[in-house]
């Protein structure tokens, strides 16, 4: 089941490859309905799913490298499956948005994008810390592809960014993850979370994965590569970095870090803390600076991501839950955003803030739809950012209470650039004739934003059923980085 | 005192015969023949070639030896003459139009480099150093003319005569330092070297160990490894491409094989002496193949250093000097006769009417030839050790083998460097899928080069991820020196 979910969009390459010769219309049909049959599958796995458990469910075991202990092994809990239905259902809404945008060589970036989808699950799935690099790596090579040739006019300097930036922190995780292996005798990622490991080991181990994931996510002062590449990729490449792959990143943190090295975990919170904080205070203020309507947005996902990073590492099942709720949320809204700005980018084939203006006046149903996406970007009551953040606040002043405090100015400031975004762009009185002429949203544009509202306001008023999906796996999540500690200590005593 | 008949059993060396004979005959038929056969004479080196492993998959590799312990033949050699057959005969494949093109295709063309691979295989199944010696000359020199085989160029020219001059002097070092050994030990045969020295108890006199250092150094020079590495830019870039095709392979794979034997066989009790310089050249080498290519403009260049740094990860396995690093630097070793020749067969494609040396010439290609440029990507990415792609299982168990033997910071520098050198691999990509095209040029596709084109990029990707049949033969041969 995982497999089919996972590889079906590979099936979809293959379907491309040979029915869509040299007609971009069908390449398209076929990735669009693909990606839907994905998503639908998908949901099987949620209904199927256990909730009241936080073992791995819809496991899959095949031999693949006995000699090398490798195993071929897919599972999901609880942390990953959120995850797993966020790319499944953002996929189509990105394909749809590429749907007139992308005119050059449509037959390769459907492929690119399918390829792409499935590793990302992939990821995701992965129960074999070797599979799990395969993926995590080779998803590199469709995005540095999105970015290089549908990309904006800096887009060579992106793409090289992006897969370098992200190639050299993931190198340093291979070898935590040999020495892993070595250590516990396994790739096993379920089996290793049980293998206990003194401090130091640890501490490096968490230093080398730290590096990876901190490029994924990003954290500050690692987030250089997120404003380029966000700014030149295309709107479908920019909702699938934002949406799934900055939450790779947190993943990782929530998949290997806390649960196998969480002596290493606790005692880095304090530079994990310091740096989420200056993402969210530093890049918010960057972000007031930006004209840009993207890098603005790209800077907010880094200021949004810290509160994230924050949530994780409170260590407290608030705080988790808040923040696996809010890579979600952010993965909804952030997306929800990039795909607004693809909208008018394709009308007026530019982003600069200071050549919109009085947009209100032509395009009301659009501006109404932005709005709510920057109520919700913001963190307004009613929305889901208010739930996630709220959370991850209760979390974090639980933890410590400075922290909370210091975060919470972001808040502010996220307000403070949503809202100057939103007056300069749409109200005032319309400066050129080129905003004059906007016609507003289409049925397919209306199409694409109709499931991400619903799923705003879902969130917002009923987070009970998504936080009932987490809730066991986060428990023993924290149980896990209690019981280790005690195993270490028994090892430290012999 | 009688004397005595060394036992020699010329079935072992059955394949060594097959090409002997082979070359003979086809320098007499090229003479026959005059212009007219001379692309005949081509493919029945490959097919020579071909029966060639067939005899070696014949043979029995029961670690029987003949003349005297000088010829090995066991599984280990079993296996790397099947390589060399591989990769002399992908080169030959793909050169059989570009040495017409370019009027190189005298019969001698295909007898010298039967005679190379021929030294290769001798010095695959080397016992001594005596037969190591021969072998290495026999390929060396082949190497040497086959450099300078485009008479009319003068880069051709240079390229030969810097890779002779250079290349003796190595040898000088090589042979000084097997004199050493002879004169401390007394014998040249590597299980004698390995008997004295375990004997020794770890009295060796410095003698022997200078010998041995000179001896690796003779043959670092022969695969390229930094700090020996200065002729491989300016060889691999002036020789003719055919040829920088089969340099980029077919001596490493002996060169490796021979360093198996001298330090696994005869010198496994100097491993504390051995390992740590193994270790500092595979750094430099890595160092010196990432940082240097990406100065680089011309891809067979690029190339060269790109080789230099491959070698680099070949060297961490083989310093490790475990089961799992003997066995990592094989699978990286095969991995890499079949990404670098499909690389190597795409330059070879393009350089065409002048161009095709230059990186910029790729520029746009991905829209002229879609599926020529999917596949050098391929090359790119899988030598860059981008997943899922061969390249990356090679680095993968090289890594592996190295944080077992306890090298975890040569593990660390390693992937840092593989990060460095996938710059230079993307900038190719680059060019090829985010450029436009600056000139029209026409391409002619010889339907043996394709071949062995979109058979290098499927082995990439099947190897990628399924490389379970790989382990399996390499863990076989490698079980001798345990």
């Amino acid at each position: 089941m995982l497999s089919l979910v996972t590889f079906l969009p590979l099936a979809g390459v293959l379907a491309i490859i040979i029915a869509a010769r040299n007609n971009a219309h069908t390449a398209r049909y076929i990735a669009l309905i693909v990606s839907l049959a994905t998503f639908v599958l998908s949901l099987r796995l949620l209904i199927d799913f256990d909730t009241s458990t936080a073992a791995f469910q819809f496991l899959e075991e095949s031999a693949w490298l006995p000699a090398f202990g490798i195993t071929y092994r897919m599972g999901v809990d609880g942390i990953s499956l959120p995850f797993v239905l966020l790319t499944t259902f953002l996929t189509p809404l990105c394909i749809l948005a590429s749907w007139e945008s992308i005119q050059k060589m449509v037959k390769e970036y459907m492929i690119a994008f399918l390829a792409l989808e499935s590793f990302v699950i992939g990821v995701f799935c992965a129960l074999d810390f070797i599979l799990f690099y395969i993926l995590w790596e080779a998803m590199l090579i469709p995005m540095f592809l999105l970015i290089g040739v549908w990309g904006g006019p800096n887009r060579v300097y992106a793409a090289l960014k992006f897969f370098l930036y992200t190639l050299a922190g993931s190198v340093l995780m291979l070898i935590a993850i040999i020495v892993l292996k070595n250590v516990g005798g396994t790739f096993s990622i379920p089996d290793l979370m049980n293998v206990p490991l003194d401090f130091t080991l640890q501490v490096w181990l968490f230093l080398g994965f730290f590096v990876s994931f901190a490029v994924k996510v990003p954290m500050w002062p690692f987030h250089t590569w997120l404003p380029d590449a966000h700014v030149e990729a295309p709107t479908g490449g920019s909702v699938i970095l934002a949406g799934v792959l900055l939450k790779m990143g947190a993943y990782g943190f929530l998949r290997f870090s806390i649960p196998m090295l969480p002596d290493a975990s606790r005692y880095f919170v304090p530079m994990i803390f310091g740096l989420s904080l200056v993402a969210i205070v530093y890049t918010a203020l960057v972000a007031l600076m930006q004209k840009d309507l993207k890098k603005l947005i790209a800077y907010s996902s880094v200021s949004h991501m810290g509160f994230v990073t924050i949530g994780l590492f409170s260590f407290n099942q608030q705080g988790l839950e808040g923040g696996i709720l809010q890579m979600v949320n952010h993965g909804i809204v952030a997306g929800g955003l990039f795909l607004l700005v693809g909208v008018i980018y394709d009308r007026m084939h530019t982003r600069e803030i200071a050549k919109f203006g009085g947009i209100v006046n032509v395009m009301p149903v659009y501006a109404v739809i932005f709005m709510l996406f920057t109520m919700a970007a913001v963190g307004l009551p009613g929305t889901n950012g208010f739930v996630g953040e709220f959370l991850i606040l209760l979390g974090g002043f639980l933890a410590n209470k400075g922290v909370a405090v210091v975060a919470t100015t972001g808040l502010v400031l996220g307000a403070a650039y949503m809202l100057w975004l939103y007056k300069k762009v749409f109200f005032g009185i319309i400066q050129s004739e080129e905003v004059q002429a906007l016609k507003d949203m289409n049925r397919r544009e209306l199409a694409i934003f109709a499931p991400l509202i619903i799923l705003i306001f879902w969130i917002g008023f009923y987070p009970g059923p998504f936080l009932e999906i987490m809730h066991a796996s986060v428990e023993q999540l924290l149980k896990q980085s209690d019981t280790i500690k005690a195993g270490t200590a028994a090892i430290a005593m012999y | 005192m009688p004397v005595q008949m060394p036992d020699i059993n010329l079935g072992l060396m059955l394949p060594e015969i097959l090409v002997t004979l082979l070359a003979m005959v086809l320098l007499l038929l090229s003479a026959w023949y005059g212009k007219e056969g001379r692309g005949t004479i081509g493919w029945m080196s490959i097919f020579g070639i071909g029966l060639a492993a067939l005899a070696v998959m014949a043979s029995g590799g029961s670690g029987e030896t003949t003349f005297g312990g000088m010829f090995v033949d066991d599984q280990f050699a079993r296996y790397m003459k099947l390589l060399i057959c591989i990769a002399t005969a992908l080169p030959l494949l793909i050169s059989l139009t570009y040495v017409r093109d370019h009027k190189m295709d005298g019969g001698e063309y295909y007898v010298i480099i039967l005679f190379s691979m021929l030294g290769g295989m001798l010095m695959i199944s080397a016992g001594d150093f005596i037969m190591l010696y021969l072998g290495l000359e026999l390929m060396s020199l082949s190497i040497y003319i086959l450099a300078a085989f485009k008479r009319g160029d003068v880069k051709s020219s240079e390229a030969g005569l810097k890779y002779f001059i250079l290349g003796s002097l190595a040898s000088g070092v090589l042979l000084y330092g097997i004199s050493l050994i002879y004169g401390s030990i007394g014998s040249v045969a590597f299980t004698d070297v390995a008997h004295f020295l375990a004997n020794a108890h770890g009295h060796v006199s410095p003698v022997i160990g200078l010998g041995m250092v000179m001896i690796i150094g003779g043959l670092s020079f022969k695969i390229a490894a930094a700090p020996f590495h200065m002729w491989a830019p300016d060889v691999y870039e002036g020789a003719p491409t055919s040829i920088t095709a089969l340099m980029g392979v077919m001596p490493k794979v002996a060169a490796f094989a021979v360093l198996y034997r001298v330090l696994l066989i005869a010198f496994p009790a100097m491993h504390d002496q051995w390992g740590p310089l193994l270790q500092f050249m595979a750094v430099a080498s890595m160092a010196v193949g990432s940082f240097a290519a990406i100065a680089q403009t011309n891809i067979k260049r690029m190339l060269a250093y790109s080789s230099i740094g491959h070698v680099g990860f070949l060297l961490i396995g083989l310093a490790a000097g475990t089961s799992d690093g003997l066995q990592s630097v094989l699978i990286y070793l095969t991995i890499y006769v079949f990404m670098s020749t499909g690389a190597f067969a795409l330059v070879l494609i393009l350089n065409q009417d002048g161009i095709g040396d230059n990186l910029t010439d790729y520029k746009g290609l991905a829209k002229k030839r879609p599926y020529l440029a999917l596949l050098m990507a391929t090359f790119m990415f899988s030598m860059g050790g981008i997943p899922p792609l061969a390249g990356f299982i090679g680095k993968l168990y090289v890594f592996m083998a190295a944080v077992k033997a306890g090298m975890i910071t040569i593990a660390i520098v390693g992937v840092l460097f593989s990060a460095v050198g996938a710059f230079y691999y993307l900038r190719v990509v680059k060019y090829m899928y985010f450029d436009e095209a600056e000139s029209p040029f026409s391409m002619e596709v010889s339907s043996t080069s394709q071949a062995v084109v979109v058979l290098s990029g499927v082995i990439m990707l099947i190897w990628g991820i399924f490389p379970g049949s790989l382990l399996e033969w390499t863990e076989t041969s490698v079980r001798i020196f345990q």
